[in-house]
């Protein structure tokens, strides 16, 4: 890749020119700060000195600091317009940047809304940041970008280090920031007596965190062991039935596949709880098998649901779904030349399963354990349901935060210790991958007819998927009992009180909406149509730039995009509550903060996804396209896009889906004007209506379902050889 | 890919950009059943003509909310929930005191505004029982219980669901209750004794009820009420008040300090004090004890006057020194010695 064109001094003055306009716009005619009712009510237009007044009138107005920003555009415009050389003028806009950037993050983090932290600002005070403080913020960063790529760094490509740096400040922004607020709690000392780290360590290895008498068969063991074991034991069941999945998809002339697949999404997009209310109603001590079993053979009914067992069934249930959603695509991706390359070579099909196939699905495999296995962690709603006396961190996070004595010390330090335990998966699984190369579509001709199984895998396949599925049909079908019947469990007459308790309309002088559910309904399809694309973008953008470019600090990079997802949801959300309400960034109680919280939760997804499906995809492919010309803007558009079809319905789907259905962030988030659907569902849990809450996730599962064969149809298939067909058995 | 990536970036700007300042309207934060809330904000809408937005949150989830927002609150009212967490956040400055007229409320209403001078006002009173499954402790030949000192007999092994006093209200003012019947080393001893019973420490105070009612567990601990709607809507149970006397909690109603919202804050608070607006709660089965002695109560719904009811201390009992020395030694003394037999 040494042959590129130099970013050349005309290119770059062009682009930073631009950047400038932009920012200087943004300074100069957007209102600064936050405005009444909102930025798209327009209403600051017709104030422009009042409310909505831009940064550059907010200076002349006496608000003087804001005036600071202006130092980085200077030393821009110096660069822009002067006529220095390439090296001079890329490190006068890397200062630019720098210094516009620090100044313009300084003064929104010293003077604060009771005033500035240093006595010498005198009393000056200001509200939160809005949409011109952004977009003057987004000038200066790209500023510093094109000064970078100028400099040679990122291969001189401008879009590249743009990427970079958007993505490093969005993670800087809306990780890193809230999370600080959380974690510095974790060297708080005891009885208020300030800050240090005498107790941190003593804390973090407590044995009441540790334990593992469990083992010994002598008590409890500490939530942290608790949720390694179950963490492993849910990556590892949901990677083997995913795979299973995955290959009958793929490797099978299976007739019900696309009952299957229907199949493989549910437990995706139903809401949390309902799998373990339906789980209690089966397994549970008066469940229906229990008292089956108990009548038929005599065993006794136990409470054995409530423990390790029950939350690791609720888990496969829920995640399994995931891995397959990882797996298809790798699966699909391994070339069948390899395959015949193999059989020719005289290997029966076992072993071309075993020597050729399957070492090229590890991205896949080691992608789908790390999520299983972070998902299980973060997990909330299924320990607690099902969790008995049996703890893990999540929930033990949540109570040090809701509970009787509040504990943020406790929660920000069983939060690292989570958090250490997804660093260690994430490395030991770039261990075990290794530096190898796992790309098999590669632009050459195939036959495109995929190895068929062994027998004896297919059987296994089959004996381990099928059950498996009838078992999720049966949750689901009496998931959609219960909402139909009048009290789950107990009386079983049929009524259609609990869908019009929750949807009911009137129409009586018009149209009214008069549901208990309606409110939610909207805001969360609303805010869940938002996040979607935002997340797939970013995590796609991602996930480019970790397998397709090199820069400094990648490892790095790559972990900090991990992190929001390893974070429980409980931790995101006070984080969140914690840094974004108060200036410089006031955002509680809108709708925005709850789309950017489920951006960047879920982002690690797409990038997931995108690269389990970027490392088949050879890089012949992309150097071939930039050989002919084409910049890595445009290989990306028509070559790697293209051939990332499921990659972006994973993200597309996956973001939607879990906007819809998480918990325990939102519970912190949702306000009384923006509340959620799953906010609403656990109020009635907690509160008993298992009927109207059941319902209303059917209803919400339907919706889902629906959008997921919309986006199916809209992004396709891709073609990745002539036909995609399995060799007759 | 860069046109969506910059149309995502626009948007993500625009989304940030588009969000308001304070809404104007009043925010109530709410902690009683959902039904309830959404049943007043209606009818405060229709009553008072002014415009309310309600959700629900928990108790422990409010405080924390509350105590991350300390200093610019996005929420003007909190209402319902167990007194505790409405006394902590009296104590800690979160709360504010109106000055609305309490004197025609019943007394413990009123020992409640005085305890947190203001701040915290009574609104209904939760009295704790005891809840067995009809079905399976007929099945299981177990004798019914009456008192708390039964719980703590052999044959009840494995029967008894209540809930972790770390993470539920209910279970410290069923800890707090036995320690003032008993004194606290009796009181802790019996705790042990019942303990060994116990099948799970749930951390929903409400959660051992709803196991009874579904005969996942034999018996719980939990407040009365819940368990008459329980009882109303089918299920096979019934209710004990213990001999010896029984605790109880005292829902509260606290206007949050730095609100922007004050006059329609304190006409909700005025609003759910009135007896019109308590006898609503009969519509969507709430059947705790009103604040106002002229609010309709049903029939079924526990009363203060047939019940013994011990001398809650809510002053002593509420405050963070004593919580915190109960909870370690019930952590010593009670879960880490036996009990919790599952698993």
């Amino acid at each position: 890749m040494t042959g590129q064109a130099p970013f050349g001094t005309f290119h770059m003055t062009r682009t930073a020119g631009l950047w400038l306009l932009i920012g200087l716009a943004g300074y100069a005619l957007l209102p600064w700060y936050m405005v009444a009712g909102g930025f798209w009510s327009l209403r600051w237009i017709m104030a422009p000195l009042g409310d909505g007044a831009s940064g550059l009138t907010h200076s002349l107005q006496g608000k003087v600091w804001l005036a600071l920003p202006l130092t980085g555009f200077a030393i821009a415009a110096v660069a822009v317009l002067g006529r220095a050389s390439q090296l001079t003028t890329a490190r006068l806009l890397v200062l630019a940047g720098t210094v516009g950037l620090a100044l313009l993050v300084a003064q929104g983090l010293l003077v604060l809304r009771d005033g500035p932290r240093l006595a010498l600002l005198g009393t000056a005070s200001q509200t939160g940041m809005g949409a011109g403080a952004a977009v003057t913020a987004t000038g200066l960063l790209f500023l510093l970008t094109t000064g970078i790529s100028s400099l040679g760094r990122g291969r001189g490509d401008a879009f590249v280090t743009g990427l970079v740096g958007l993505v490093v400040a969005l993670v800087a922004v809306f990780v890193f920031y809230p999370m600080a607020f959380v974690l510095v709690r974790a060297f708080e000392l005891r009885d208020g007596a300030g800050f240090g780290i005498s107790q941190f360590l003593p804390r973090f290895f407590d044995p009441n965190v540790w334990g593992m008498a469990c083992f010994r068969g002598t008590g409890y063991c500490g939530p942290a062991i608790n949720s390694v074991a179950l963490g492993v034991m849910t990556g590892a069941g949901t990677t083997a039935l995913g795979l299973a999945f995955a290959l009958i998809f793929t490797r099978t002339q299976f007739r019900a596949k696309r009952l299957l697949r229907v199949l493989t999404i549910l437990p995706i997009i139903t809401p949390p709880f309902v799998i373990g209310l339906a789980l209690i109603l089966l397994f549970g001590r008066s469940g229906t098998f229990t008292t089956f079993f108990a009548d038929a053979f005599g065993w006794e009914k136990t409470r054995w649901l409530y423990g390790f067992w029950g939350v690791w069934l609720a888990q496969m249930l829920s995640f399994t779904p995931i891995a397959f959603l990882v797996l298809i695509g790798v699966v699909e991706g391994v070339s069948p030349s390899m395959e015949e390359a193999s059989q020719t070579l005289d290997a029966d099909r076992w072993q071309t399963f075993r020597f050729v196939s399957l070492p090229l699905m590890r991205p896949g495999l080691a992608n789908a354990f790390l999520l299983g296995f972070i998902e299980s962690l973060a997990d909330f709603g299924n320990p607690l349901v099902l969790g008995g006396n049996f703890n893990v961190l999540s929930t033990e996070i949540y109570f040090a935060i809701v509970g009787t004595i509040a504990d943020p010390a406790k929660a920000a330090i069983l939060s690292l210790v989570l958090l250490s335990l997804t660093l260690s998966a994430f490395v030991i699984q770039r261990r075990w991958l290794g530096k190898k190369n796992y790309a098999t579509v590669t632009g050459k001709a195939d036959s495109g007819r995929n190895a068929a199984l062994n027998p004896a895998l297919r059987a296994v396949c089959y004996g381990v998927a099928l059950p498996w599925a009838a078992f999720t049909m049966i949750v689901y079908a009496l998931i959609v009992f219960g909402s139909f019947v009048k009290l789950w469990g107990v009386n079983h007459t049929f009524t259609l009180e609990h869908y019009k308790r929750a949807f009911a309309i009137t129409i009586r002088n018009g149209v009214h909406f008069t549901g208990a559910a309606w409110d939610s309904y909207v805001t969360t399809l609303t805010i869940a149509a938002i996040a979607a694309p935002l997340t797939a973008a970013v995590g796609l953008a991602t996930a480019y730039l970790l397998v397709r470019q090199t820069f400094t600090g990648k490892a790095v990079f790559e972990f900090s995009t991990m992190l929001s997802f390893a974070i429980p949801g409980t931790v995101i959300g006070v984080a969140y509550v914690m840094a974004f309400n108060f200036p410089p960034i006031e955002l509680t109680a809108t709708a925005t903060i709850l789309i950017i919280a489920f951006v960047f939760r879920n982002m690690p997804v797409g990038v997931r996804g995108g690269i389990a499906a970027l490392s088949q995809l050879d890089k012949s492919l992309d150097e071939a396209s930039i050989m002919l010309g084409a910049n890595s803007f445009t290989t990306l558009r028509r070559v790697i896009l293209p051939l990332m079809g499921p990659a972006i319905l994973a993200a597309l789907t996956y973001s939607f889906v879990r906007a819809i259905t998480s918990v325990s962030a939102v519970i912190f988030l949702v306000s009384a004007r923006h509340n959620m659907a799953t906010s609403f569902i656990v109020g009635r849990v907690e509160n008993g209506e298992f009927g109207i809450a059941i319902a209303y996730a059917t209803v919400l599962i339907v919706t889902m379902l629906a959008a997921i064969l919309a986006l199916q149809a809209l992004i396709g298939r891709r073609t990745l050889r002539r036909a995609d067909r399995v060799e007759a058995p | 890919m860069k046109t969506t990536f910059s149309v995502s970036a626009l948007a993500l700007i625009a989304a940030f950009a588009a969000s308001g300042s304070a809404a104007q309207s009043l925010n109530v934060v709410c902690s009683n059943e959902q039904d309830w809330c959404d049943l007043m904000a209606q009818n405060f809408k229709i009553d008072t003509g002014s415009d309310v937005a309600m959700v629900r949150k928990s108790t422990g989830e409010v405080l924390a909310q509350i105590r991350a927002e300390k200093g610019n609150p996005k929420v003007d009212v909190w209402w319902g929930g167990t007194g505790d967490p409405h006394l902590i956040a009296a104590s800690e400055g979160l709360t504010v005191a109106t000055d609305v007229d309490t004197t025609g409320q019943l007394g413990w209403s009123q020992n409640m505004t005085a305890i947190s001078e203001g701040r915290a006002i009574g609104v209904h009173v939760g009295l704790l029982g005891i809840i067995y499954n009809t079905e399976v402790l007929a099945e299981k030949k177990l004798s019914v219980p009456a008192c708390w000192r039964d719980l703590a007999k052999p044959e009840y092994k494995g029967e008894i669901q209540v809930s972790n006093p770390n993470s539920s209200g209910t279970a410290y003012t069923e800890l707090a209750t036995l320690v003032q019947l008993f004194g606290e080393d009796e009181g802790f001893k019996l705790l042990a004794d019942i303990g060994a019973n116990v099948n799970q420490y749930t951390k929903s105070g409400s959660a051992p009820g709803k196991a009874a009612s579904r005969g996942e567990t034999t018996l719980g601990i939990g407040f009365m009420h819940d368990m008459v709607k329980l009882k109303k809507a089918g299920f096979p149970v019934e209710i004990v008040s213990p001999c010896e006397g029984t605790g109880y909690e005292v829902g509260a109603v606290s206007v949050i300090s730095g609100t922007p919202n004050m006059d329609s804050a304190k006409a909700w608070v005025e609003y759910v004090l009135s007896p019109e607006a308590q006898s609503r709660g009969l519509e969507v089965g709430v059947f705790n004890i009103p604040s106002n002695p002229a609010s309709a109560t049903d029939p079924e719904a526990p009363d203060m006057a047939s019940i013994k009811l011990i001398d809650y201390d809510f002053k002593t009992y509420g405050s963070s020194a004593t919580r915190a020395r109960l909870l370690t030694r019930w952590e010593a003394e009670v879960k880490n010695a036996g009990g919790a037999i599952e698993n």
